[in-house]
């Protein structure tokens, strides 16, 4: 669907105002149901025993004991989940990372399973579970891991993407390279050149909710299953292959979910949930402790990247060059590759290259973490960026602008850009006061930009028109922070209607066709243009409704502002008649009056957001504090600008926990030694500022009212920001994230010591 | 194990139980009372999705046994509205959108009211230091505080 420009000068009356969420009340109440919060008749308490060795050969699995203790219904091990995967090497790679076939892979991967009549009887019976490892070698580090010598976490794996076949297998899965130009030549005509290398500690999503689901596998071979997801209809398919049934016999069903960030798109516990439910005949809730989220849910990368950018006096970039090393748990991914697409996509560059390895480690496999690879790419090139603008003598803003990508570049990842706001995002950091306020002693300000892909996906999305007149709208897409509110406006606009006579919820799997996931920022983005497909489908039955009433043809009646007009002179005497008039009279019409939509959203506007940051370093600890934030970012156009806001404040608050405190700490031992969250510490409220925001509105030419995905772009610069206001307030250059204290006061030695 | 009988106010009602010596109070409200409003986000005292008032006093229920509730009055997020009248604080949440994926939210609420019960005029500093053992990761805690400075406005009638 193309962006339809009335659109831009027509007066929107629903989209763009700020009504209060449809699903607020029952979430203000405590009445809203998430994934711990439902349960079934007969339901049991399951449990998962967890390896607590990095790397070890499971040799045996001896369940007899914990079966004989009264009150277990089911003990499962791999040997209960037999492989249906068919070949296919991810499906079989989430099999067995759901439960350790042969070896576990990391500390706290699934090796066994209980389900008993209640939670502690279910704790007993883990202790009771008698396994026996041969412990490996391991490696947990992303560089050490592709070091010669390494121990080798997979000996099946052989590196993809290098021009000889290796002979040898190795920790690197894969390695892929985007560019254009020449950098060799580039660099020849650049008179200053900045050559850094970076690493960032890995990091985990942080929902406040732990994975949770009620599992019950019926004796007919149906089951239902009741989750947090961030994509149910994705669930589905996974647990039916995973299980060998049909994916239309599992009904599941998406509870609210309370937070996600791209780490609730993978099943971990659920198949192990429904095998257990199939093996004990009852249903079973399994809810992970937050232990469990850390140790076995699916973090992001850790990295080791490697930035080369050179300039012409005039500021002009030359060439740019990037090494990218992103950590992958122990199975196969994509990080590092969407990583090096990332890197550079803010600038319009003559000549660049980027290299991206897929390392694995003896970790938690990576799962995606809100705009998944690209806040490490953009910390180290914004960094290296602002370092190269202070060589070249420019001012960090106008360097970027001298450099941004515009309409027609050609990114360095591949497309054509069509309009985007990098350019627009820059222009207003730079007339932004935040850029004019005074600082203090020890203070610093810093700005970096941000990109973001986004994605559309395949959509379905159904809107039923009941005979009051009022509105079901039943959407594919899970709600992750408003979407219902501003589907509902949407569905709204494109009707003529009130936001109040629309409601919007999330249908399960058995009651709509397939949706993706709500992720890549879709949520909005893709399930707005199903609903106005949809409310388009609905109208023109309004419309030949409203023909048959009058008796006249429905090329004579037009669809404004909520009622069916008459067009013509011959109809001069016919009044207007309202949607409420022709669903009223829908029974003896034809009756009911429905719209539906099926499509796949193409066309997702990429996303740029530039970020501004003033913080205060203290120079006897190290700490460092932010004192205030601004946000500016496009967003095609603001459906709900009060979510919108939310989505730029929340990202930003992630990127700033990411900058300057969280990190996974393994010990020699290969175990994580921070699994919770005292001592994996995300901001707090006291920890913060307010986090101001712009919206900046540059229209997506392929949605009809120029809607962009809104809800990842802003965790990708604040790493970067925050590392050019320390370097700003104390003249040290962090390389190393978290920017926590010791490692600050250890640079600020350093700087002293000279 | 033998279960403990306990005599307990609940939102101004009174509730007898059963729970083992072993069972906290947030078990108890969320799997013997159906009371789901309070989450369990950690477990061990540092999210603060699972706060309550104990006789005026904020605790997280995941800390406190079941067993202890005994003549004592506990307040849950479930009892904050009067029938369809919504506590200032829930309106302002809805109207500030200080909620996204809102699983924080029943804990920020109870937190907050605790803290406009002992601070009717806050400062935003010391908003945000009564909250800050509340965590959030939604929202970055910006339409929070205001939806609180908002609520503590109109519950003193300014």
């Amino acid at each position: 669907m193309n962006f339809d420009p009335r659109y831009s000068t027509r007066n929107f009356t629903a989209v763009g105002t700020r009504p209060i969420r449809p699903d607020g009340i029952d979430k203000v109440t405590g009445r809203a149901r998430y994934g711990a919060d439902f349960n079934m008749a007969g339901q049991l308490v399951g449990r998962i025993l967890r390896s607590p060795h990095a790397h070890a050969k499971i040799k045996k699995i001896d369940t007899s004991k914990a079966e004989k203790l009264p009150g277990v219904k089911a003990v499962i091990t791999a040997a209960d989940l037999p492989d249906h995967t068919n070949g296919d090497a991810a499906m079989y790679d989430i099999l067995d990372n759901c439960m350790a076939r042969k070896k576990a892979l990391y500390d706290g991967h699934a090796v066994a399973a209980v389900a008993a009549i209640d939670a502690r009887t279910a704790r007993q019976a883990l202790k009771l579970i008698e396994v026996d490892y041969e412990v490996l070698a391991h490696v947990t580090d992303v560089d050490e891991a592709m070091k010669h010598g390494a121990p080798l976490i997979n000996d099946a794996v052989f590196t993809e993407g290098l021009e000889e076949k290796p002979v040898k297998p190795s920790n690197v899965t894969k390695r892929s390279q985007f560019g254009h130009g020449d950098v060799h030549a580039g660099f020849g005509h650049a008179d200053f050149v900045v050559e850094r290398s970076f690493r960032t500690e890995q990091t985990h999503q942080g929902y406040i909710e732990p994975h949770a689901c009620v599992a019950s596998a019926n004796a007919d071979g149906t089951a239902d299953l009741w989750v947090c997801t961030q994509g149910h209809f994705v669930y589905r398919q996974h647990c039916a292959q995973l299980l060998g049934m049909d994916a239309s016999k599992l009904r599941v069903t998406s509870s609210e979910i309370g937070g996600g960030f791209g780490g609730k798109t993978h099943v971990w516990a659920e198949p192990v949930a429904l095998a257990l439910s199939r093996k004990a005949g009852r249903p079973v809730k399994l809810v992970m402790t937050r232990d469990e989220v850390f140790r076995a849910s699916g973090p992001t990368s850790a990295t080791s990247i490697d930035v080369r950018i050179g300039a012409r006096k005039d500021g002009t970039i030359t060439a740019a060059e990037a090494t990218l090393r992103y950590s992958c748990g122990p199975y196969a991914g994509s990080w590092a590759e969407v990583g090096a697409m990332t890197s550079f996509a803010c600038y319009r560059l003559e000549n660049v290259k980027t290299v991206g390895y897929e390392v694995l480690v003896n970790r938690p496999k990576t799962a995606a973490y809100r705009a998944p690879s690209a806040p490490m790419a953009a910390f180290a090139v914004e960094s290296a960026i602002d370092e190269l603008a202070k060589m070249v003598g420019m001012d960090p803003v106008d360097f970027r602008i001298k450099n941004a990508a515009q309409e027609g570049t050609r990114s360095s990842y591949g497309p054509v850009y069509g309009p985007i706001g990098i350019g627009p995002t820059l222009e207003a950091v730079k007339n932004h006061p935040h850029m004019k306020a005074p600082l203090g002693k020890n203070q610093g300000r810093g700005m970096a930009c941000g990109f973001w892909f986004n994605f559309g996906g395949q959509t379905c999305t159904d809107l039923n028109i009941g005979m009051d007149g009022s509105v079901s709208l039943a959407v594919g897409t899970i709600d992750v922070g408003g979407s219902r509110a501003s589907l509902s406006l949407i569905a709204a606009e494109e009707l003529g209607i009130a936001y109040e006579h629309v409601k919007a919820v999330v249908a399960d799997t058995s009651s709509l066709g397939y949706n993706d996931m709500t992720d890549g920022s879709r949520g909005t983005f893709s399930t707005s243009m199903a609903t106005i497909s949809a409310a388009r489908n609905a109208i023109r039955t309004l419309r030949e409704r409203a023909a048959q009433m009058w008796d006249i043809s429905v090329d004579d009646v037009a669809w404004e502002h909520g009622h069916a007009v008459a067009r013509g002179e011959k109809h001069g005497n016919l009044g207007k008649l309202s949607l409420k008039e022709i669903a009223a009279a829908s029974g003896t019409t034809g009756g009911p009056i429905a719209g539906h939509s099926e499509l796949v959203a193409d066309g997702a506007g990429v996303s740029f957001a530039t970020h501004i940051c003033d913080i205060e370093v203290d120079p006897e600890t190290g700490a460092t504090r932010v004192l205030r934030y601004t946000v500016v970012q496009d967003a095609g156009k603001a459906v709900h600008p009060t979510y919108v806001e939310g989505q730029y404040q929340g990202g930003a608050a992630q990127g700033i926990g990411w900058a300057l405190n969280e990190e996974y700490i393994y010990g020699k031992d290969g175990r994580l030694q921070n699994a919770g969250f005292l001592d994996y510490r995300i901001p707090v409220c006291s920890d913060l500022p307010m986090i101001d925001t712009q919206i900046l509105e540059i229209p997506n030419p392929n949605h009809p009212y120029g809607v962009r995905g809104v809800g990842e772009t802003s965790i990708v610069p604040p790493l970067a920001a925050i590392a050019n206001a320390l370097s700003n307030a104390a003249g040290v250059r962090m390389t190393h994230i978290p920017m926590s204290p010791p490692r600050v006061l250890a640079a600020l030695e350093a700087a002293r010591e000279g | 194990m033998a279960g403990v009988a306990v005599s307990t106010t609940i939102n101004g009602d009174s509730v007898e139980y059963l729970c083992q010596p072993d069972e906290t109070l947030l078990e108890v409200l969320r799997d013997r009372l159906g009371l789901t409003g309070a989450k369990e986000g950690c477990g061990t005292g540092d999210c603060g999705a699972c706060s309550v008032i104990l006789d005026g006093r904020l605790v997280c229920s995941c800390l406190v046994l079941g067993a202890e509730a005994e003549g004592r009055q506990v307040e849950t997020v479930e009892g904050m509205a009067h029938g369809e009248q919504l506590h200032p604080l829930q309106q302002k949440f809805l109207e500030h959108a200080a909620l996204q994926c809102g699983i924080c939210t029943p804990g920020f609420l109870i937190a907050a009211k605790d803290l406009l019960a002992k601070n009717p005029s806050p400062t935003e500093e010391e908003i945000r230091f009564g909250l800050a053992g509340n965590l959030c990761r939604c929202t970055g805690y910006d339409k929070i505080v205001r939806a609180v400075q908002d609520a503590a406005n109109m519950m003193r009638g300014a």
